[in-house]
């Protein structure tokens, strides 16, 4: 009986955050799930269609462009991201002097809100007048145009996504703290080089680390939407930058199709449902974690 | 925990979500006064959003029933659908024209005809064009709040000198395009110093090309995109891309600034004409007011003379979204700022020309900008065009800014960018009649 008592006052201490996490998140997921399968403009009542919203989207030009603009830039991003905030946390997890310094400047530029970025970038990247491209003709190069040229604009994306790889190189310079310095001792002893020591040590115990921080990645770069809003608005030049969540996104509010909107919203949920669980499954071999 | 602690936290709970419930509504802010409040949301900031807060400040001074609550508001037509939808819109929202009939059709919108037809607010105290670009079917959805005109600007400074004046410069497309070779200065190693006019600048009106050649890219039954005249229109587009280049166009714009500085390309400099609306004149007299300008109606197709003046119309306008709290107040508002003066005084402000049939010698005498006499002109011409009335508009506008930039990089010609935009739109357009309109 006082458990039982015990655990209502839990829950009505917890109320708050029940109460929210059915109003903000069960309940609209569960409409929009509905909403998937009916006609459903907002203002009007949905009508029930079935899977029609669905068999729309196989056979949508725009739909499947945006898709391989977004496995595109994924494929670019994550990769990249994750081996620069790997490269960044083995440097700052150096013994050198002003090391609090070096970490404090290479996070600061993810705390830059995500429309100063964008417009930050789109002077960088002026294909007449940006710094980058200055530099590179500086150095003798020919530079492309970064923003105006469908070929180059989607890798101008992936290049400003490394601006904020600060986040993952934090949690990968907590993992590299992480692991026992005894590791590192008993390879040495062994006489493991630096790079030895690196493939052998480093990488195999910043394994989870990697696995989740790639994962994040992934939904991440699913889910791009603003840079490219501000970047590229529409999708220009010729939809070369027209993303996922971008098309998403129109459908429900400028074109007041909330129903394929939602439909589009769970395709996505199931890719990166999809994409995790497969990585999880491939990773079983590769990531070692110390408990099992 | 003690029974007494556990009702004290029970209460708090209750308070805090009886206050998230019953709390503020963005419709029911109360002020302290007898009069009905009346929330109206507006998209403008800055010198536009000033201009309007002193009309609202007019208002509510100039009687004692109606108090209206002005707030600007971003993203004002996503909010504004939802905030009906949700059953709590403001009472006025200004959005655009544009989208009048997309909110209209979705059922979002209050029909003002009754209201405006008593207020004596009929299609002849507005210039025509602007009154039928709101109003379909014996409906009224919207009252205009500041309108404009589309002029090409010419700097008579860059152009041959035989085409200096408005007199003088070129009445037909193919003399202003013979005019515009003339005009393009490149650099040594072949990029862009000065181009005689870019369709692709300021780029925010792609669906008008087709019109401006005589065309149409709807009618009741749906898109017609793949029209000899769409096509002429972008072909003629095309003509510039490769008069250019691709690349050469691609850096030559990435270098413009935006069009609110001095380093946008028709201020600084860099275009020596610009398709653009009458606020253009307010960005030049802020930026540069040391370049000589003057505008004049873009060119007409040489076997098209018919369309000579042709102009195309934008208007913000105020609309009361449905299951606004106080129409009738809220329409009393809207009538104010249809009075010629207030009108006349928020259009002087924002350096436009009026909406209405009458317009005072005081106000061209003292407006800001200098070819005021034309745009109001253009306004007046019977070949001025608007968005077509149609909540499909928004896809329609999407797919000509495809259809642009898939001609304009040459990734497809005319004919294969307009066929497969119409294929597409026509599915989206079936889809739009049985989803929104309910047919």
């Amino acid at each position: 009986m006082k458990v039982n008592r015990r655990a209502w006052v839990g829950i009505l201490f917890a109320s708050p955050w029940i109460f929210g996490f059915l109003a903000f998140m069960v309940y609209p997921l569960a409409f929009s799930f509905y909403a998937s399968f009916t006609n459903y403009s907002i203002l009007r009542e949905p009508r029930w269609i079935g899977m029609a919203n669905y068999q729309e989207l196989a056979g949508d030009l725009v739909f499947q462009q945006s898709v391989q603009n977004t496995v595109l830039y994924a494929i670019g991003a994550v990769p990249l991201g994750t081996i620069l905030a790997i490269a960044l946390a083995l440097l700052l997890n150096a013994k050198v002097k002003g090391l609090a310094y070096y970490r404090t400047l290479l996070f600061l530029p993810t705390l830059v809100p995500m429309v100063a970025q964008a417009t930050l970038f789109l002077w960088v990247f002026n294909g007449d007048y940006g710094i980058l491209n200055a530099l590179l003709r500086m150095v003798g190069f020919s530079p492309p145009n970064w923003l105006g040229d469908p070929a180059w604009a989607k890798w101008t994306l992936v290049i400003i996504s490394l601006w904020g790889c600060g986040h993952a190189m934090i949690i990968y310079l907590a993992g590299l703290q992480d692991i026992p310095p005894s590791l590192y001792e008993a390879a040495e002893l062994d006489g493991a080089k630096a790079w030895q020591k690196t493939r052998n040590v480093t990488l195999p115990m910043l394994s989870p680390v990697i696995f989740f921080n790639v994962i994040m990645g992934v939904i991440g770069a699913i889910q791009i939407f603003a840079v490219p809003a501000v970047m590229f608005p529409g999708g220009a030049p010729s939809r070369s930058t027209y993303m996922y969540a971008s098309y998403l996104y129109d459908n429900a509010f400028q074109f007041q199709r909330m129903g394929y909107a939602s439909a589009m919203g769970w395709v996505m949920f199931l890719l990166i449902v999809t994409l995790t669980l497969t990585a999880t499954k491939l990773s079983e071999k590769h990531v070692y974690y110390e408990t099992k | 925990m003690s029974i007494r602690s556990l009702l004290l936290v029970g209460a708090i709970l209750v308070a805090t979500i009886a206050l998230a419930i019953l709390g503020e509504r963005a419709t029911t802010r109360s002020a302290s006064t007898d009069r009905v409040t009346v929330i109206y949301w507006e998209k403008w900031t800055g010198q536009e959003g000033e201009a309007m807060r002193t009309i609202v400040d007019d208002f509510n001074k100039s009687q004692d029933k109606i108090l209206v609550k002005y707030l600007t508001i971003s993203g004002i037509d996503q909010k504004t659908m939802l905030s009906a939808a949700g059953g709590n819109p403001p009472d006025v929202a200004g959005i655009w024209q544009d989208q009048t009939f997309q909110f209209a059709e979705a059922g979002a919108l209050t029909d003002l005809s009754p209201m405006a037809n008593e207020a004596g607010l009929t299609r002849d105290y507005y210039i025509s064009s602007y009154y039928d670009a709101l109003a379909k079917e014996g409906k009224l959805w919207a009252l205009p709040s500041t309108p404009a005109s589309i002029a090409l600007h010419v700097r008579p400074d860059l152009v041959p000198k035989e085409y200096s004046t408005p007199e003088t410069f070129p009445k037909t497309l193919e003399e202003f395009d013979a005019m515009c070779e003339k005009i393009n200065v490149r650099r040594p190693d072949g990029s862009l110093e000065l181009a005689g006019f870019l369709p692709s600048n300021p780029g925010w009106w792609n669906w008008s090309w087709p019109l401006l050649f005589g065309g149409q890219i709807a009618d009741e039954n749906g898109p017609t995109v793949d029209t000899p005249e769409a096509e002429r229109a972008f072909e003629w587009v095309l003509k510039y891309s490769k008069m250019y280049g691709v690349k050469s166009i691609q850096n030559f714009q990435s270098g413009f600034g935006n069009f609110a500085s001095p380093q946008d390309p028709f201020m600084s400099g860099k275009v020596a004409t610009e398709l653009n609306g009458v606020w253009k004149g307010n960005y030049i007299k802020v930026y540069r007011s040391d370049i000589p300008w003057f505008a004049v109606p873009f060119p007409y197709p040489k076997d098209r003379p018919d369309l000579a003046n042709h102009t195309f119309l934008s208007q913000d306008v105020l609309v009361i979204p449905k299951g606004a709290k106080n129409v009738k107040e809220a329409f009393e508002f809207i009538r104010y700022v249809q009075r010629q003066d207030v009108m006349e005084k928020l259009c002087t402000s924002h350096g436009k020309n009026s909406p209405l049939q009458k317009v005072s010698e005081e106000f061209f005498a003292n407006h800001p900008n200098q070819a005021i006499r034309l745009f109001d002109e253009l306004a007046r011409s019977p070949k001025a065009i608007y968005p077509p009335r149609t909540g499909f508009f928004p896809q329609l506008n999407s797919e000509h800014g495809n259809i642009f930039s898939e001609v304009n990089t040459q990734a497809k010609t005319p004919k294969q960018a307009l066929s497969a935009a119409q294929n597409r739109l026509s599915t989206l357009y079936a889809k739009y009649k049985s989803q929104v309109l309910a047919k």
